[in-house]
């Protein structure tokens, strides 16, 4: 195991973070902010309590794996997209290193920051509203298995696009409308049967209703079905990227 | 010597049909700088990158210090230092940061020592702390050069090190690599200057069409191929060659002021006397005359023109 290369990639990209400050950790900061003023104060007015939380601190882990899933995307996806960009990648095919090792560095920064951005909300959150975690434990859990399943789901983008349009178009036109229809801002409880049905097949459904269980114990569907199905999502992100390295698939001729 | 690159019917068929490379067999030997020749579309960049890892082999085997590149890859890469054609930089980082990160890469422990004795050789010192994209192209392949010898490699690979580089510049990689080669390092370069092999390479290897046409020792190469012209300064120009000299196969100058000879020097009779009898017997007289061995290039042009 090339530990120094892993280590040599994550600070690499660990530096990039604090290079583009404003846009990797203020930015989701002031957004998360925008959202408590628009939901929380003005919609949260109308919508006192859901399953006994008011409306303010019950959208809170929504945001957070709102920001976890958007951050570690784009963050592992332009990780990998730009040495293909700008022909730097040839360093790591020369280099003695490994796919697991490339995976471990351009992942695991990814993810670091996603985290340090989760954190960052939930303490900005907790000027807004006052937070409960009833399960700290699963909490760490949701938040590391979500950082590192979609940061292989980020890189995986990353080695796919050919392009920055291209970068952008899964995490804009899928991503975004899944997380804001997946529970992020309400209970599907609160839906009609028939769109609480069709929610079910929305991944990020499991997320958020895992993750706000960990925090007021309240979950739309079962907190083990939850944590598997992102298990399930991880697993298969992991064997895309096997595939991907096996075969050279958009990264080596 | 011994090979420190041993190549075995090496071909590379891309995914379009393209067949870069077609049964490649070539010995590198320790310590040498081996220039590769060969026009656009050749396969040079192909059979380094093969070499380096960053394309597969369709078939053949390649080892490098006895190592397979495909099954031993952190042995023979940890060997391999490459600066790539294009200038690829992350235009973002800092000099300083982007060696040291080259360096982790190859597993290597940071050694600020040596990566600062790199960048003082390759005259980037001063400009350790400033962010790529403001340095002018021939500092940034001085930089691609710093990264690839970040982790002392035994084995460096220069794809056109001085493509877009001024006379001057020019002048100073070759000093450089000469420097490299003195430490031990065995040097592959692939070229579009003839001037380039010429200059440095200890042996030459043409390759056309993916096909390596030969690799020659370059003093051999040139003696063996090479010819000489014998150019005539004639004291009166003449309208037309005489019939009694057509044998001789002699080239009129344009202004008829001078009569060219080619001949093999490899051959014991040149046929310069008989010539020179032959002249005295037409009546033409010369007033000087000079020899020239024909240029890499000129070897070059008539091999892959064949």
């Amino acid at each position: 195991m090339n530990f120094q290369a892993v280590r040599s990639i994550y600070i690499f990209e660990m530096a990039r973070t604090w290079r583009t400050i404003g846009q990797s950790v203020i930015s989701p900061v002031i957004s998360t902010s925008l959202y408590f003023v628009v939901f929380g104060a003005a919609l949260g007015s109308r919508i006192t309590e859901i399953d006994g939380v008011s409306y303010g601190a019950f959208i809170v882990p929504g945001l957070v794996m709102l920001s976890l899933l958007t951050q570690s995307i784009s963050n592992a996806s332009f990780g990998i997209f730009f040495p293909k960009f700008s022909g730097t990648i040839y360093e790591l095919h020369s280099a003695p290193i490994s796919y697991i090792e490339i995976v471990l560095g351009y992942v695991g920064a990814a993810a670091t920051k996603s985290i340090i951005i989760g954190c960052i909300i939930l303490l900005t959150a907790s000027f807004f509203v006052p937070l409960q975690i009833a399960h700290p434990f699963w909490m760490i859990a949701f938040l590391l298995l979500t950082s590192i399943t979609f940061s292989l789901f980020g890189f995986i983008i990353g080695i796919w696009a050919d392009g920055f349009e291209k970068l952008q178009i899964v995490p804009l036109l899928i991503i975004t409308p899944l997380t804001f229809l997946g529970g992020t801002f309400y209970s599907i409880n609160m839906l009609p049967p028939f769109w609480q049905t069709v929610s079910l097949a929305n991944p990020v459904v499991y997320l958020v209703s895992g993750f706000r269980w960990s925090f007021y114990e309240i979950s739309d569907v079962n907190v083990g079905l939850s944590f598997s199905i992102t298990l399930l999502f991880m697993f298969a992100c992991l064997v895309v990227i096997w595939w991907i390295f096996k075969t050279g698939y958009r990264i080596k001729s | 010597m011994t090979s420190i690159i041993s190549i075995q019917k090496l071909s590379k068929t891309y995914a379009s049909g393209l067949k870069a490379l077609k049964n490649i067999n070539l010995d590198i030997k320790r310590g040498e700088i081996f220039a590769l020749l060969g026009p656009n579309g050749a396969g040079k960049t192909t059979l380094i990158s093969t070499i380096c890892g960053i394309t597969n082999p369709t078939t053949g085997k390649i080892t490098v210090a006895g190592f397979d590149v495909e099954k031993e890859f952190r042995k023979t890469r940890s060997l391999i230092g490459l600066v790539p054609q294009e200038l690829t930089n992350n235009a973002f980082e800092t000099v300083w940061a982007t060696v040291n990160f080259s360096r982790g890469l190859f597993g290597k422990k940071p050694n600020p020592q040596l990566i600062e004795s790199i960048l003082r050789d390759l005259t980037l010192w001063d400009k350790r702390n400033d962010k790529i994209m403001m340095l002018s192209g021939g500092m940034k392949r001085r930089v691609l050069i710093a990264k690839a010898l970040s982790h002392e490699p035994q084995i460096l690979f220069l794809d056109e090190p001085t493509a877009g580089v001024d006379v001057n510049l020019r002048k100073d990689m070759w000093n450089i690599v000469r420097r490299l080669r003195d430490s031990g390092v065995t040097i592959i370069l692939t070229t579009h200057y003839i001037e380039e092999a010429e200059e440095m390479a200890d042996r030459i290897g043409i390759i056309n069409n993916g096909e390596l046409i030969l690799t020659e020792d370059k003093e051999k190469l040139m003696s063996k191929l090479g010819k000489k012209r014998l150019t005539l300064h004639l004291i009166k120009p003449i309208d037309k060659i005489p019939q009694q000299l057509s044998a001789h196969h002699l080239e009129r100058s344009p202004d008829g002021c001078a009569l060219i000879y080619t001949y093999d020097k490899r051959g014991r009779r040149t046929g310069i006397t008989t010539l020179l009898q032959d002249l005295a017997a037409s009546n033409i007289h010369f007033q000087d005359l000079e020899t020239k061995q024909s240029s890499l290039e000129e070897i070059f042009v008539s091999l892959v023109k064949d």
